[in-house]
This record gives C-alpha cells, sequence and structure tokens, in this order.
C-alpha cells in the first residue's frame, strides 16, 4: 500500500515530537491507545489562560498513526481549547488522504486530543480546589 | 559462487540495457539518470520467504520452451509432444533427485498451496473409510489451515490444531497424545514461513509409520534449503514450491509416496488424466523445466549456500544486538531455516518500523493494514505477546544477498529503530521505569 505525500511528509519530518513536563499544572496529558492493538499515542497540551500554547507528541504506531497524531499537534497549537475540541477525526483522514484501514489512527488523534484536554480541565480544577483551601 | 555473481550481473545488465533502450531517443544524461533511477528506487530485497528472485540459470533452462519447443506433453504421436515429454521428465527427475525420492511420485501442481489443497482433501476423500482426522498444528500456512476448516465445515474431516512450543516446535508426545483410531493424516510444516523454525520431521515420520498414519509436510520454505529425504524423513507426501527457491511462479510439485506406504489421492482437479490421474490439466512445459532446474541448482548448491547465508545472517543478527537493546528473537535458534531472522524490537511497531527502513524490503507480523488489527497468528501461537508481535520484522535472506546489502541493512535498522524509539511513548515509559503490563490503556472510542 503507498503512502500519501502529506503522511510521508508527516512521518519522514514529524512536528512538535516530544515531551512536556507532567508535573506542570498548566500541561495536559492524553495517552491513548494500547500496545496490543499496535497503536499507542500521548499527546500533551500547555495551555496559557485558554490557549493551547504548545503541543508535543509521542506515537509507537504505524507511519499512519505517527502523521495523525503529528498533524493533530500542528492543528492544535494557536487553538482555543473550544476550538480544539472541535477538531474530528474525519478532518485527518481528508487532509492525510488516509484509506479505510487506517481511519482509527485518524480515531485515536481525535481522542487524544480530548483527554489531553481533559487532564488540562481536571488539573485546573483541583488547583483551584486547593487555593479555595489555602484561604 | 562466482558463476552465481556472474549471473546476477548479466541479470542486472538486462535490467538496464531494457531501460536505456526505452530511452534511446533522449540524450546521454537523461538516459544515465534513468538508469540511476530505476536502480535507485528498488529496495534491498530481504524477504526471500515470500517470495525469490529468479535464477538466470533457470530463466535460461527455460526460454526454449516458450518457443521452439512449445509440444504438449502429453502429445504422443510427434515430435513436438516428445520433446516436451524429454523436458519434463528431466525435471521431474531433478524435483526427485533433490528429495530422495523416485521421479514417479512427482506430481506437477501450481504451486503449494494447490499441493496442500490436494494432499489433504486427497486424503480425507480416499481414506473416508477409514478414518477422518487430521493432526495439523496452529503455526501452520493459511493453505494447510483454511483447507482443514473447510473439511471440518463440510462434516468431512475433524482436526486438531496442535500448539508449538515458545520456539515453534511441535513436539512428537503432543502428536503422538492426540492421536485417535479414526486419524489418517499428520500435517506438519517442515520449516515455517515466519518464523523459520524447522519441524522434528524424523520423529514424527517415525511415529506416523509405526501408526500407520500418513504424514504430509509443507515444504514450500525448506526445500532447497536444508536437506530432505523422504526416505530417511518418513515423509509419504510434500508439498514444494517453485517460486521460494529461485525458479517461477505458478509451478509446484507434490511428493506421493507410491511404496511402503502406497498413497493415492482423490483429485481436486478433474479432466485428462494427467500425472497418474492426480492432477489433471496440460503441463507448463517451461515452468516445469524450471522447476527442474531450481531443484538441481539448489542440490548442487545447498551446502557452500547455507554457509555462506548463515554466516551473513548471524552478521546482521549480532550487528542489530551490538547496536540495540530490547531486541528478542522470534523462533528457535538452532532449528531455524539459514535465511529467516525474526526479531521483535520492543516498543516500536512493525509497520512504522517498515516505512522508516525504506530501503529494505522486509515484512513484519504487525497487521495494521488488514481489518482485523489481529498481529500474526504464528507469533501468537508461540505465546509471544500481541505488543512484541507488532513489534516483529521478518528478514529473508537469499542466494543473491551480498555482505554489503546486510552491513547496509544493519546500519538502516538500527537508525529507524532508535528514530522510532525517540518518538515511542512506551520507549519513555520503559526508560521511566514503568511497568507496561500494569497500565490501564484507554481503548479508541471506535
Amino acid at each position: 500500500m503507498a503512502y500519501s505525500d502529506k503522511v510521508l511528509d508527516h512521518f519522514n519530518n514529524p512536528r512538535n515530537v516530544g515531551s512536556l513536563s507532567k508535573a506542570d499544572p498548566e500541561v495536559g496529558t492524553g495517552v491513548v491507545g494500547a500496545p496490543e492493538c499496535g497503536d499507542v499515542m500521548k499527546l500533551q497540551l500547555k495551555v496559557r489562560g485558554d490557549i493551547i500554547e504548545d503541543a508535543k507528541f509521542k506515537t509507537f504506531g504505524c507511519g499512519s498513526a505517527i502523521a495523525s497524531s503529528s498533524l493533530a499537534t500542528e492543528w492544535v497549537k494557536g487553538k482555543t481549547i473550544e476550538e480544539a475540541l472541535q477538531i474530528k477525526n474525519t478532518q485527518i483522514v481528508e487532509e492525510l488522504a488516509l484509506p479505510p484501514v487506517k481511519v482509527h489512527c485518524s480515531v485515536l488523534a481525535e481522542d487524544a486530543i480530548k483527554a489531553a484536554i481533559a487532564d488540562y480541565k481536571s488539573k485546573s480544577a483541583a488547583v483551584v480546589t486547593e487555593e479555595v483551601k489555602a484561604d | 559462487m562466482g558463476d552465481v555473481e556472474v549471473d546476477r550481473n548479466r541479470s542486472l545488465e538486462l535490467v538496464i540495457s531494457s531501460v536505456v533502450a526505452q530511452n534511446e531517443q533522449g540524450n546521454n544524461e537523461e538516459r544515465l539518470m534513468s538508469v540511476e533511477t530505476v536502480m535507485a528506487k528498488m529496495p534491498i530485497y530481504l524477504d526471500n520467504h515470500a517470495t525469490t528472485p529468479m535464477d538466470p540459470r533457470v530463466f535460461e533452462a527455460m526460454t526454449p520452451y516458450f518457443l521452439g519447443s512449445f509440444g504438449n506433453a502429453a502429445s504422443r504421436n510427434h515430435a513436438f509432444g516428445w520433446v516436451a515429454e524429454k523436458a519434463v521428465e528431466t525435471a521431474r527427475e531433478q524435483i526427485a533427485a533433490l528429495i530422495g525420492a523416485n521421479s514417479k511420485e512427482i506430481v506437477f501442481t501450481s504451486g503449494a498451496t494447490e499441493s496442500d489443497n490436494i494432499a489433504i482433501k486427497g486424503v480425507i476423500e480416499m481414506y473416508a473409510e477409514k478414518g477422518n482426522h487430521i493432526i495439523t498444528a496452529k503455526t501452520e500456512h493459511k493453505a494447510v489451515l483454511d483447507t482443514c476448516k473447510y473439511l471440518e465445515r463440510l462434516g468431512k474431516a475433524e482436526v486438531t490444531y496442535l500448539d508449538p512450543d515458545t520456539d515453534g516446535r511441535i513436539s512428537v508426545e503432543s502428536i503422538q497424545a492426540a492421536i485417535t483410531d479414526k486419524t489418517v493424516l499428520i500435517a506438519v510444516m517442515a520449516a515455517n514461513n515466519e518464523i523459520g523454525t524447522i519441524a522434528p520431521l524424523k520423529e514424527i515420520g517415525a511415529l506416523a509409520k509405526e501408526k500407520g498414519i500418513f504424514f504430509f509436510t509443507d515444504a514450500a520454505q525448506a526445500v532447497g534449503r536444508i536437506p530432505l529425504d523422504v526416505n530417511e524423513l518418513g515423509i509419504d507426501i510434500m508439498a514444494i514450491s517453485g517460486h521460494k527457491i529461485y525458479g517461477p511462479k505458478g509451478i509446484g510439485a507434490l511428493y506421493v509416496r507410491r511404496r511402503r506406504p502406497r498413497v493415492r489421492l482423490t483429485p481436486v482437479i478433474h479432466g485428462g488424466g494427467h500425472e497418474r490421474g492426480m492432477r489433471s490439466g496440460t503441463l507448463p512445459v517451461p515452468l516445469c523445466v524450471g522447476l527442474g532446474k531450481a531443484c538441481e541448482i539448489a542440490g548442487a548448491e545447498m551446502e557452500e549456500e547455507n554457509k555462506r547465508i548463515i554466516a551473513l545472517r548471524e552478521k546482521l543478527h549480532q550487528g542489530i544486538l551490538e547496536k540495540l537493546d530490547y531486541v528478542s528473537l522470534n523462533g528457535h535458534p538452532e532449528h531455524r531455516l539459514p535465511n529467516n531472522l525474526n526479531i521483535s524490537f520492543a516498543y516500536v511497531e512493525g509497520e512504522g518500523l517498515m516505512m522508516a527502513m525504506k530501503d529494505l524490503a522486509v515484512s513484519s507480523g504487525s497487521a495494521c493494514t488488514s481489518a482485523s488489527l489481529e498481529p500474526s497468528y504464528v507469533l501468537k501461537a508461540l505465546g509471544v505477546g500481541d505488543e512484541l508481535a507488532h513489534s516483529s520484522i521478518r528478514y529473508g535472506l537469499g542466494r543473491f544477498t551480498t555482505e554489503e546489502e546486510i552491513d547496509f541493512a544493519i546500519t538502516q535498522s538500527v537508525e529507524a529503530v532508535s528514530k522510532l524509539r525517540e518518538m515511542s511513548p512506551l520507549y519513555e515509559m520503559a526508560q521511566e521505569g514503568i511497568d507496561l503490563a500494569t497500565v490501564q490503556w484507554q481503548v479508541p472510542h471506535e
């Protein structure tokens, strides 16, 4: 099976590979997938105010999974949380021209964004609670 | 081996000259670029379990039978037929000689898949009154497994699918324990196509003989790669493939024992009664000649070739082990095909890995492309976890693999694995000391 040029580009020159500190209260981490399924994505977002300032990923998976997560980091950067939550896997499928057998890679990327945002939200809620306690 | 090099260079020259011929209208510069592009585009071929390049000597032996000597080997009344028949019978003898058989015991087929079908269906139908039980293994080729399942569905056979040990070997004890008074066939492959593990053929053959059960072995990967003597090993039926041994695609053979015991098979393809009624259809003479020549070369060169290939395979394995950690071998360390190296690179996924090793043509037990997303059933049967099955790469060396290519393969494999591990969240977790088995994974919502 031949890969699209965009998949190849993201695979060969992945954007935003790396990790952010999980301890940072402004960082949300989403890890989705399972090793026995052949895909695991870790997506991290650094949020200031309501804006996603930075995004990093690490992915265990095929070329399409790596490309989907690389693209996801590109797309979320600079967006608000609400905007990032609007990203749909079908947009990733379209952008990367993923064949039907690779649609699950895009689903995983969408899930990773949502999981990272959920983590960020629960973390900031915890911070607020602590602040309340401190008073 | 010198001759092989010369032949190979000649075949490369042929490729180049055909490209040049296509570009004769262009100027010199364009022509040169085009040749380079063609040669540079092709990765290094390390997938010799899937198929092998045809040996130029085989090709040369076949060519007369496409044009001038086009006769039907079954035409008894004129010289065209006699020439074709002589060529086919010579090929039959060459095949028989490689496996210690009599040429009358060789039936030409379209390939190992057809041979598997004829062997299993043929025994079950012919010996239905005697019994209907087949003993086989979970690691068999799909051509065997699917044929067995088909017969089960029809209610014609009952099948026991044995588990291999962790190295992929089927124990004689497990076969013995599975035998019933209805068992008519033991079907265990000679060498596995994914992991290269070689079965204890002699022991299985002896057991089969003792119990009066036919022993069938799919030897598509083993013929021509390891010495096989059907009498010494007690094999009653054996599937042979042409394109796995530097012969043409579309041809294979079935060895069918004629005495002690005599094996009779109900045909799958009915027709003019060719091949002693076991496989009707006009013989593809050039392909038969090609398979014969391929067997002749394999027999003459196997010993020397194996020394060379084992040295290269070990170099590849050691070269990778020296540079990378978390690498595990799949299959048996000793009872293994000389040309097979199947290893799992933990924390990277096989399909992504193959994409990163873009100049190597290999294969993986990962199955991201298949709808089921199930990794290799062979590795699964060995008890290799799904995660490591997804991380497996099969290197299949061959007659034309060079040391230079192996050096390159080591470098590119190491680079690709290192690059992908840098991107792998699993590798990161492992480095942090997290036990991946204890992680609660979140499966996607689809």
